[in-house]
């Protein structure tokens, strides 16, 4: 079985805001393979291009040149993204439907029947706790309702990769323990997850593989276990290290949970 | 197919939740009720000025409504960002385009269809006559003379960046077309050459729009109009509808869209 996410020698430049500024660089050479059951972090620091390349990952920006696939299929094809959920870091959906009416408007995008559709939703509303909101618009729901939307929608066509926008980003305790409760429950049903955070220790509490990106380009990709054993440290030191923390800087006084321990 | 009206779906419940939509559409119908149903001395004459005035009411409140609601309809998505959501799943740029399409459509006919019931019921009451054929050539035409409007909105909701701008220059458009369109071929012959070239390269690039006005039928009783022209108009918006919306998606679709 080949690759779940693919990408190859990727580029992405952008248009410079401002007269004469040229273009600016998003993405540079990005070779990435993420295989079936991984999951898989992708990191670095703000404006580092994570965001793009999940961008292009999910058809909303096109490369300049290189190419992405999901699941063997080149991701400017729609079907690419009938086996994905998408959970993106804040709540962007219809504000005036129900949360039930949204569920069942995606159910019928992915041409689920009505009475698996029905199903699937009951089960969704009750596993983010929404039952007995599901009737009110969602304008009407807190930030954590909200975001409990966001993660039954990304569940709704039971997908086999997950793609996660910083997903615990905004949430409370309890919503963050939910959402590593769920990424546990895919990875033990044999699904993929592809997410970014900043939440390091989460990534390295979950996650198989990491790939760390910085001004565009793949900086350091392996398996967690072999990067802390390598550099004899926790990832967020790594990551620091990696994206060049001025040396001087008191890295010591950056309390880590090995230190902590 | 399934995805188109899904989202047609969603842009209808949208409109029939938003309080600005009922209140324009619940304005035209208490006026076209109240003056549909006033009868001034009794002359014929005033009865079918007071028949024009509420027709031409009901043409521009169904050109507002259509052009209100299509022109906030991607941009809205994109400012919303619930375009992200919805584009990751298996939807293609193409299809968003269509399903706004549809929605908006399908919610003109719904309006017209209610403009029109009100209207005919309390002419036809009071004159006992019911020229059920020439409201429906009324209603069918306008229909498809709003599917052109809807889809040059659309076409300029993925041009322009502001609804309102695009709102604005549609509806100058649009009336531009309706009062002069029929006129730019006589206007053309008034100038020399190259200008003369221009304005009927005009004449005949725009869609003309004032074909589809045959609110004469109802208020002067003409006959209908014959069903082959009928249908030759209908073909003929067809082809323009799916003219703008081509255009449309060869505009959106290399569009970023960025988080």
């Amino acid at each position: 079985m080949g690759p779940i996410v693919e990408l190859r020698n990727l580029r992405v430049e952008y248009r410079a805001s401002g007269l004469g500024k040229g273009r600016k660089v998003a993405v540079n050479g990005l070779h990435l393979a993420v295989s079936a059951g991984e999951v898989f972090g992708f990191l670095g620091p703000n404006g580092a291009g994570k965001t793009t390349t999940m961008n292009v990952l999910l058809g909303f920006v096109n490369a300049t040149s290189g190419a992405a696939f999901l699941f063997g299929v080149d991701v400017r094809q729609p079907i690419a993204r009938q086996r994905i959920g998408y959970l993106p870091e804040q709540t962007y959906y219809y504000k005036f439907l129900s949360a039930e009416e949204l569920l069942r408007f995606y159910a019928r995008i992915f041409g689920l029947p009505r009475a698996e559709a029905d199903r699937r939703i009951d089960r969704l509303l009750k596993l983010v706790e929404l039952e007995s909101a599901r009737k009110r618009p969602i304008k009407t729901y807190s930030k954590g309702m909200q975001q409990r939307v966001g993660l039954a929608q990304a569940l709704l066509n039971d997908p086999d990769l997950l793609i996660l926008d910083e997903p615990t980003s905004g949430l409370d305790p309890l919503g963050r323990m939910k959402v590593r409760e769920i990424i546990q429950r895919l990875k033990d049903e044999g699904k993929t997850v592809f997410f970014s955070s900043h939440e390091l220790g989460e990534v390295e509490t979950v996650c198989d593989r990491v790939a760390i990106i910085h001004q565009g380009e793949l900086k350091v990709e392996g398996r967690v276990a072999d990067l802390v054993e390598k550099h004899q440290t926790n990832l967020e030191q790594i990551f620091l290290k990696i994206i060049g923390y001025p040396a001087e800087a008191p890295l010591g006084l950056i309390a880590t949970p090995r230190q902590a321990s | 197919m399934n995805t188109v009206l899904a989202l047609a779906g969603v842009v209808i419940k949208e409109l029939y939740r938003r309080k600005d939509f009922y209140v324009l559409f619940v304005l035209t119908a208490v006026i076209t009720l109240l003056l549909g149903s006033v009868n001034f001395f009794g002359d014929p004459k005033i009865i079918r000025y007071l028949k024009d005035v509420v027709l031409l009411l009901i043409w521009i409140s169904a050109l507002v409504i259509a052009i209100t609601t299509a022109a906030r309809q991607i941009p809205a998505e994109r400012e919303n960002r619930t375009i992200f959501p919805l584009l990751a799943k298996p939807v293609s740029r193409g299809q968003v385009i269509v399903g706004k399409f549809a929605g908006c459509w399908l919610a003109c006919g719904m309006v017209l269809a209610v403009f029109y019931l009100v209207f005919g019921i309390i002419t036809g009451s009071r004159e006992q006559h019911w020229p059920l054929l020439s409201y429906l050539q009324c209603v069918g035409l306008q229909w498809m003379m709003l599917g052109i409007v809807v889809s040059l909105v659309l076409l300029g909701s993925v041009i322009f960046t502001a609804p309102s701008s695009n709102a604005t220059i549609t509806f100058v458009v649009v009336v531009g077309i309706l009062l002069l369109g029929r006129h730019l071929n006589q206007v053309a012959l008034q100038h020399t050459e190259p200008l003369r070239s221009m304005v009927y390269t005009i004449y005949f690039l725009i869609p003309h729009l004032e074909w589809y006005d045959i609110r004469d039928l109802i208020t002067y009783d003409q006959k209908l109009v014959p069903w082959a022209d009928c249908a030759l108009a209908t073909l003929y918006a067809a082809v323009y509808t799916a003219l703008l919306l081509f255009a449309a998606w060869v505009v959106f679709r290399r569009k970023p869209l960025n988080l």
